[in-house]
Formats: C-alpha cells, structure tokens, sequence
C-alpha cells in the first residue's frame, strides 16, 4: 500500500500540475471583466457570465479562425495521412536503392526547425502566388507533418509480418490490393494516431500561419487570437474563451481516440 | 494440378548467394519436401517458386509455363506459411475465402468451396472465429484451408510442421499426407530434397537417402538421433583391407575392397548409423566388434541410447530397453558390415 500512496501523490502531483492551468482557464473565460483586473483573485467565477463567449463569437473574426482553422488542419491531416501511409509502406516493405539514405533523410528533414525554413518556403510560396491564402499552410504544413507521421508509420508497418502481404499477394491480390484490404487495416491504430498528431500539430501550428498570412480574415485560430491584444490591453476573459474553445475540439478527438493512440504509439516505439 | 521444373535456379543477394544451380523437375501430383539446416536456401527456393523473391538467374516452370516474370497471383499456387501468416483482422471464414474474393468468384461458389475445405479439415464450429482466438494446430488447419479453397496448380508448404510441439507434428503430419492423398489419388510416392548453403546435395525418396546418402552431410541430416562419424586411416595386413582409428580396427566388407583399395594409407570417414550397431556376441568375428567404455546411458522408453568411448571417438549406440548398463562398464559392440558408410576424408562424397 505505500507503493500505493507514493504513486498517488505522484499523480496528484501532476494532475495539479496539469489540470490548474486549464482550470484557470476556463475560471478566468467565465469572469466578468471586473472580476479579472481585480487585486484579489477569483478562484471561481461569481457571478458566472458568458459574455466573453458572446463577444468573441458575435463580435470579433473567431468564427472565421475556427473555419480557417479547422480548413486547414482536416486538409493538412488527410494529406498528410495518405502520403505518409504510402511513404511509410515504402520505405519499410520495397527495396530500392537509397531507400535507407530516404529514411533516415526523412528524420533528418523534421529536425529541421521552422525558424529556417519560412524565409524559403516563403519566398517559393509567392513565387507560387499563394502567399497569403489558405492554401499556403494547407502547402506548408505537410512538410512537418509528413516526415513525422511517416517516421511514426513505418515503425508500424515493420511491426506487420511481410509473410502477411506475401500470404495477400499468393492469394492473388496485387501490391496496391494487398497493401489495402491486409496492411492497412492492421495499421489502422498506427494510422489514427498519425492523423491525430498531424491535425494537432496544424491545428495548434504558429509560426507559419504568421509569418505567411496578413489578412485577419484568414487568420487561423494560434494568430488570430493576437488580434484579441490591443499593445498593451489584452481581453483576457475572451483570449481564455477563444483557448476553451480551441482545446474543445482537441480534448474531444484524445477523449475518443486515445486508446488507439497509445496502442499506436507503443507499436510504433517497439519495433521502430 | 501440374509439374514445376526448376532450371539452373539462382539466387544472388547482394553479398549472399543463397541459391545455387538448383535443378529439380516436381511431377505432376509429387509430395515433394525440401529439408536442410536453417539458411541452406530452402525458404528461398520456394519463395521464388510462389514469385515473392526476384529469381537471379535461371527458369522456374509451372505447368510448362515459364513464370519467371509473372507477380504472384498469376501462378495459380498456394503456399502455408511457416508462421501460417493469417490475416488477424479476418475470421477464419474470411481468411479461406480471401483468395476466391481476389479471384471474384461468386459468392455461392465461395461459401461452397470453404464449407467444403472446412469439413475436410475439421474446421467448421471455427469459422467465425478469429485467427487469436485459435491454438496452434487450429491455425495451421485454416492456413492449409486458405490454400486448398483455391484449387491451384501447385502447393507450397515453408516448414508446415516446424511451430507446433512434438504430439502436434507428428499428427499434423499424418494429416497432410492424408490430405494430399485425398486430394490427389496419389500416383506418385514422395520424394525429399536435401540442401545445404544454397546447393542442392541429394533427391530422392526417403529410405533410398536414409540407406544411400550421397555424401557426409546427407548422411549426417537425414535420421535420428545422427550418424556417429570417425575417421580412420585404410591399411592393408595378411592379405586383407582395414580401416583403422586409434582402439578401432574393423575389416572393409568385401563389397567395399574396390573402392576404399584405392585409398590406401589415406584417411577415410567411416559413417555408422546409431540403430546400425549392436551389443557383440561370442559368435561374432573380431574383424567387426570392438571394445568400448559406456560413457552416458540415456533410457528413452522404447530404446536405450548409448554414448560410447572407442578410443578417442564417442560414438552413439541404439539398444534395446531391456540392456542395463552401468556408466564406465566395458562393453563389446558390433558393427553391421553391410550398414558401413564411407566418405572421403577431403571432399565428403560417399565411398559406397
């Protein structure tokens, strides 16, 4: 039992370091204006209001920014998901040459941090004409996410059995058959929690979504919320309203699809 | 059903060549079974058969088509993977009839052929069920249902046996035959194919490579427990050829004069089978016993195995269980004249 009691204060530990941040959070968005300048702190809201969320959904471009938002992150996840699945399928099942140079590139590529690559890809994204539009980040994102996923999924495509696509392909299936009806649904809980990194890292992305968009009504929620900063006035209860509505969405698709997640995770760290 | 022919056959990777000039001809209807030590090319060889290994050089023949080039699904043949390799997503029903579906045969011809396949096998309380939730030997029966479903031309079996325990095999291997027999009318008897390093070193049926194996390593893979080697010095006395090894000395059988006569003051490689040795009696000649010291009694039920001390050699006896032998007892033994193997000392061919 005292192995027990350490575990638990261990995790109560964490928990408060976790869950406190979100919980003022949401303290702070359902607080009337008054209540967050106060000296004293408002542990809880009293009384309750939902002005913020009014304000933010009736009054500002937020509505705007969860659509560009959610535009952009379900475009670059599917892309990013479909590309990754061939790319990992390839690196790990055909042999060709420099197929290992390609893999370890493909690492070697994510480590890269973005602080060097938006001046480039800036420059190739105008001459492409599409600075300033959705189709930039739906462009620009994949060259993280992708990488990345594709990292993830090929530690699980080798945790497959090859003698499973031969079985497949004796059968009388094709490579391309094999690799969908066999692989791909046993890659399934890898494939998820690939298209869930890839929707959260573009979802939560910044820097990009700064640097390549200027119109504020293209802005993406990370950017947007800078609008709701004023130099030196910042609407604290609508930026902690605008955070709550953001994480929704998130929380929501871990809350459901965590299990996979992990599965995916662990398969991956084994074999990979 | 159809013949494969297998022509010149290699297999190169980069820096392995792990199939060598393998040239067999598998007649139509033949149970044929690759054997050898893991690596000897035999996986290989049958992979490049079924199409999922590139082939180097040389012709694989399936029905006198040569299907060098052609993917998999072209070859009409069904192979059971040494780790059975079903698909864990399907039932057991699905995973037979995944190969009519690829094929696009309708649906009442699919539920036919796997009820079918199913009932032969044993399988059909199964076929809902997943492949996890199957023992060894269940799974293996799926496996050879996926295949038989198919009717192909040729069927490849990579190590059937190898994953289940000892009670299993032995069953499982009654059963295949009977299934080939079933399935086939058998014409045919079988025939056995030993490798080594990607080299094929002998074909033939098994009694003829179990009483006439080619060279050493035949003599030495094939049976069990192995054949006891030792090697010996050919010396000619009194008009007469002995081969000969430190508290050894035994008379060449006159049917091997000829050939060991030749190698005289050279060493040769006398092969003795375990179950081809027997306690001496008073009546047998010296010319073919020889003293030895028991060294380790291993009691198996239905026989006794012996370690034996001939001078510096041990050498493996089978005897019967009612023998008791003590551990350091001296013994005489007996050596069957006509079960006498002999091989070249250098090159490891048989003598015989």
């Amino acid at each position: 039992m005292r192995g027990g009691v350490l575990a638990w204060t261990v995790i109560g530990v964490l928990l408060v370091l976790v869950a406190v941040p979100f919980y003022w959070m949401v303290n702070t968005s359902l607080k009337t204006s008054a209540q967050v300048q106060s000296l004293e702190p408002y542990y809880y809201p009293s009384p309750v209001t939902l002005s913020n969320y009014g304000e933010l959904l009736r009054g500002t471009n937020f509505p705007l920014w969860i659509r560009n938002s959610a535009t952009v992150a379900l475009g670059a996840t599917l892309v990013t998901v479909v590309v990754s699945c061939l790319a990992g399928y390839s690196l790990t099942r055909i042999r060709y040459p420099g197929r290992r140079v390609l893999a370890t590139t493909v690492l070697i590529v994510y480590l890269v941090p973005p602080t060097l690559l938006f001046i480039p890809l800036y420059t190739i994204l105008r001459g492409l004409g599409l600075a300033n539009t959705l189709w930039a980040l739906l462009v620009v994102y994949p060259t993280f996410t992708v990488p990345f996923c594709t990292w993830l999924l090929m530690g699980f495509f080798r945790s497959i059995p090859p003698d499973l696509e031969a079985a497949a392909m004796v059968d009388g299936a094709n490579r391309l058959q094999a690799f969908r009806r066999v692989i791909l649904p046993l890659a399934a809980p890898g494939v998820l929690a690939a298209g869930l990194f890839a929707f959260t890292l573009a979802w939560n992305e910044f820097l990009y979504a700064l640097v390549f968009i200027n119109d504020t009504e293209l802005k993406t929620i990370p950017v947007g919320l800078n609008d709701l900063m004023f130099g030196d006035i910042f609407l604290w209860g609508q930026l902690m309203a605008a955070s709550v509505l953001t994480t929704v969405p998130v929380v929501v698709l871990y809350t459901y699809l965590q299990r996979y997640m992990v599965e995916g995770l662990t398969a991956g760290a084994v074999k990979g | 059903m159809a013949q494969v022919v297998l022509k010149d056959l290699n297999k190169k990777y980069d820096e392995v060549h792990a199939v060598k000039d393998v040239n067999l001809h598998i007649q139509d209807k033949e149970f044929m079974v690759l054997v050898g030590p893991s690596g000897c090319g035999k996986s290989t060889t049958l992979r490049m058969v079924a199409g999922l290994e590139e082939i180097t050089a040389g012709e694989i023949q399936i029905g006198n088509r040569v299907v060098n080039d052609l993917p998999p699904k072209d070859r009409d043949i069904a192979m059971v993977f040494q780790n059975y390799a079903l698909y864990p997503h399907m039932t057991v029903y699905d995973n037979m009839a995944f190969g009519l579906k690829m094929r696009k045969f309708p649906k009442p011809e699919i539920q036919k052929r796997v009820q079918d396949a199913a009932e032969i096998l044993g399988i059909q309380e199964l076929l809902k069920r997943k492949p996890r939730q199957l023992s060894g030997g269940q799974r293996q029966r799926v496996a050879v249902g996926r295949a038989i479903v198919r009717h192909p031309q040729v069927f490849l079996f990579d190590e059937p046996l190898s994953n289940l325990d000892a009670k299993l095999r032995v069953q499982m291997r009654v059963e295949l035959k009977r299934l080939h027999d079933r399935l086939e009318t058998m014409t045919l008897g079988d025939r056995v194919v030993v490798m080594k390093d990607g080299w094929v070193q002998q074909v033939g049926d098994p009694l003829g490579l179990y009483g006439k194996p080619r060279n050493r390593f035949v003599a030495g893979f094939i049976g069990s427990p192995a054949m006891n080697f030792v090697e010996m010095t050919v010396a000619e006395s009194n008009g007469a050829l002995w081969v000969e090894a430190p508290g050894l000395r035994l008379r060449v059988p006159a049917d091997r004069v000829a050939r060991l006569g030749a190698k005289k003051g050279q060493s040769v490689t006398l092969g003795i089978r375990p179950e081809d040795l027997r306690l001496a009696t008073s009546s047998d000649p010296a010319e073919i016993t020889t003293e030895a010291v028991v060294d380790v009694v291993e009691p198996l039920g239905s026989e006794i195995l012996l370690d034996l001390k001939v001078g510096q050699n041990v050498i493996v006896v089978r005897v019967d269980p009612s023998q008791r032998m003590k551990v350091h007892e001296k013994i005489r033994i007996a050596f069957i004249p006509e079960r006498m193997h002999f091989f070249d000392a250098q090159t490891e061919e048989s003598l015989s």
